[in-house]
């Protein structure tokens, strides 16, 4: 039974950071119904931010968390203004910019050959203040680093949540949303909205890789391993959905650590698509998903 | 000088031309109708005036100032809202909420919380109904909240399409009652209708569109008595 327990914990732990990264990806398709296939590389470049500045500082991770998401806010802000809002103007009027998803593998490519050039292809990690401390719960041990994870993924959905809901600006963005012309008509500048969610939904990446450092390796391509869990998991919650991407989450967090007790990790790779593949079957919006929101 | 003074605009999509070398005027404390079958180009002007669409040529001034192809939100932050037509809520938003983005503009942001007391004044069940999502909300209601959205971003003109359509007459006549207290308050009201009785009694001048242009204009009491207007648009 304790295995059990003990992979349910390393499940859900592993499973909100996984939400964490998918958390960012759902708010932007949200907000601007365009999938972001650089997702996966801005949490690489969340996580050589924090790789680099821990190594050269040695500073405490929690610390790394008010410095690299306020800087890769700025970076998504601008990378949406200059590259892809450009394009995304020239779309105006299309529910769904498809040239706009182009532009942003094009941005997955640059980054992460850019990360190749810059850094080199090796796997780095960087030993932090929390890497490989661990406390027990009762039969349990819990991985510091990991529950720090689980702690602050929470409260960064938490937080997301609260912003959205309560101000001005979380409001413009759900309503533009929900319907661009009509949040333009109450004088909403949609790009400058867009601006503001993409650098978000970057900002959170950051959060992710400052928490996702202290225990994982980092290298130019990283963001692929996570990249694909993150889309499977905003279809499972719900395209667009806080709670559903943390849920999604923790969902396939766990189905990979217990599953893995019993069977090669493979088999729980090929299980995890199955039940993506019922879920698109039987429930295509997700748990949270909204059809009023299509 | 005329509050809003439209100079020969143009309007296309693509090719088709939808808006033919127009001109109108609306004066501060009016209220004007636009009125004219589908496909006259209506719509298509409001949308023109708010910054959703662009003018190929000609003068849009409001308040003496030039406004033409500017974006909706500079448009708005002016005092130019424009509720558009089939209420375009944001449906999984509540009521409060609706109406609270509609004063977003830096304007009427400061004083949202005194300009929603009035609306609630104005839709005593919008104040019922503050907490429920507008999908939940009937048809009358939702234009209850489209029309106090537009005022919450403290209107100089209001435009709005077709707020009586797809009501219950019952609601017309009260949706009609509430555009007419919005005028009294001085709020210039431009409005576009097909319930072209409804509209030429509430307002003090009309325009009839046909083709995207002005087939008709004058008084509306003068238009109510035109042969053309009671046999084409009134039935009579």
């Amino acid at each position: 039974m304790s295995a059990l327990y003990q992979s349910l914990v390393n499940g859900t732990m592993m499973g909100a950071m996984y939400g964490l990264t998918a958390l960012g990806l759902t708010l932007i398709f949200g907000v601007m119904k365009v999938v972001n296939f650089a997702h996966g590389s801005l949490l690489m470049v969340g996580m050589f931010a924090a790789y680099w500045l821990l190594k050269i500082t040695g500073m405490h991770p929690f610390l790394a968390l008010l410095i690299v998401p306020p800087l890769l806010f700025v970076f998504g802000y601008y990378l949406q203004d200059l590259v892809i809002k450009p394009v995304f103007k020239s779309e105006r009027g299309v529910r769904e910019p498809l040239t706009v998803i182009i532009v942003t593998t094009g941005v997955w490519y640059v980054l992460d050959n850019l990360a190749l050039m810059l850094f080199g292809a090796e796997y780095r990690t960087v030993r932090t203040a929390i890497s490989g401390t661990s406390f027990s719960m009762g039969e349990v041990i819990v991985s510091w680093p990991k529950f720090a994870g689980f702690v602050v993924s929470m409260l960064t959905a938490v937080g997301l949540w609260l912003f959205m809901l309560k101000t001005r600006t979380g409001k413009a963005l759900r309503a533009t949303s929900m319907d661009r012309e009509a949040a333009n008509l109450m004088g909403i500048d949609q790009y400058k909205i867009y601006n503001v969610a993409f650098g978000l939904g970057t900002a959170i990446a950051g959060v992710a890789g400052c928490v996702i450092i202290p225990f994982y390796y980092v290298y130019p391509s990283v963001g692929v391993v996570f990249d694909i869990r993150a889309f499977i998991i905003v279809v499972l919650g719900g395209l667009g959905s806080i709670p559903g991407a943390i849920l999604g989450g923790v969902v396939i967090g766990i189905i990979e650590s217990t599953f893995a007790q019993f069977m090669t990790s493979t088999w729980t790779e090929a299980i995890i698509y199955g039940i993506f593949l019922l879920i698109l079957f039987f429930k295509p919006s997700g748990f949270f998903g909204n059809k009023q929101d299509w | 000088m005329a509050y809003l003074e439209i100079e020969n605009v143009n309007v296309s999509y693509g090719d088709v031309q939808v808006v033919n070398d127009l001109s109108l005027t609306v004066n501060e404390g009016e209220v004007v109708s636009i009125i004219g079958g589908n496909g006259a180009g209506k719509t298509t002007l409001l949308k023109t005036i708010s910054g959703l669409l662009t003018a190929s040529s000609g003068t849009i001034k409001f308040k003496g100032e030039e406004i033409q192809n500017r974006p909706p939100e500079v448009i708005v932050e002016r005092g130019l809202v424009h509720v558009p037509e089939g209420r375009r809520l944001f449906s999984l938003m509540t009521v409060a909420d609706n109406l609270d983005i509609g004063a977003y503009n830096t304007r009427a942001y400061g004083q949202r919380n005194h300009t929603i007391l009035g609306v609630y004044d104005l839709f005593p069940r919008l104040a019922e109904r503050r907490e429920q999502l507008a999908m939940t909300l009937s048809g009358g209601e939702q234009q209850m909240v489209a029309i106090g959205r537009g005022m919450m971003a403290l209107p100089g003109l209001l435009m709005l399409d077709e707020p009586s359509l797809g009501l219950a007459p019952i609601l017309v006549l009260s949706i009609f009652e509430t555009l007419r207290k919005i005028a009294d308050m001085g709020t210039t009201v431009l409005l576009v209708e097909q319930d072209v009785n409804h509209s030429l009694r509430l307002s003090d001048r009309g325009y009839v569109l046909e083709h995207g242009r002005v087939a008709l204009e004058g008084p509306a009491k003068e238009l109510m008595d035109n042969p053309h207007i009671k046999e084409a648009y009134l039935g009579m």
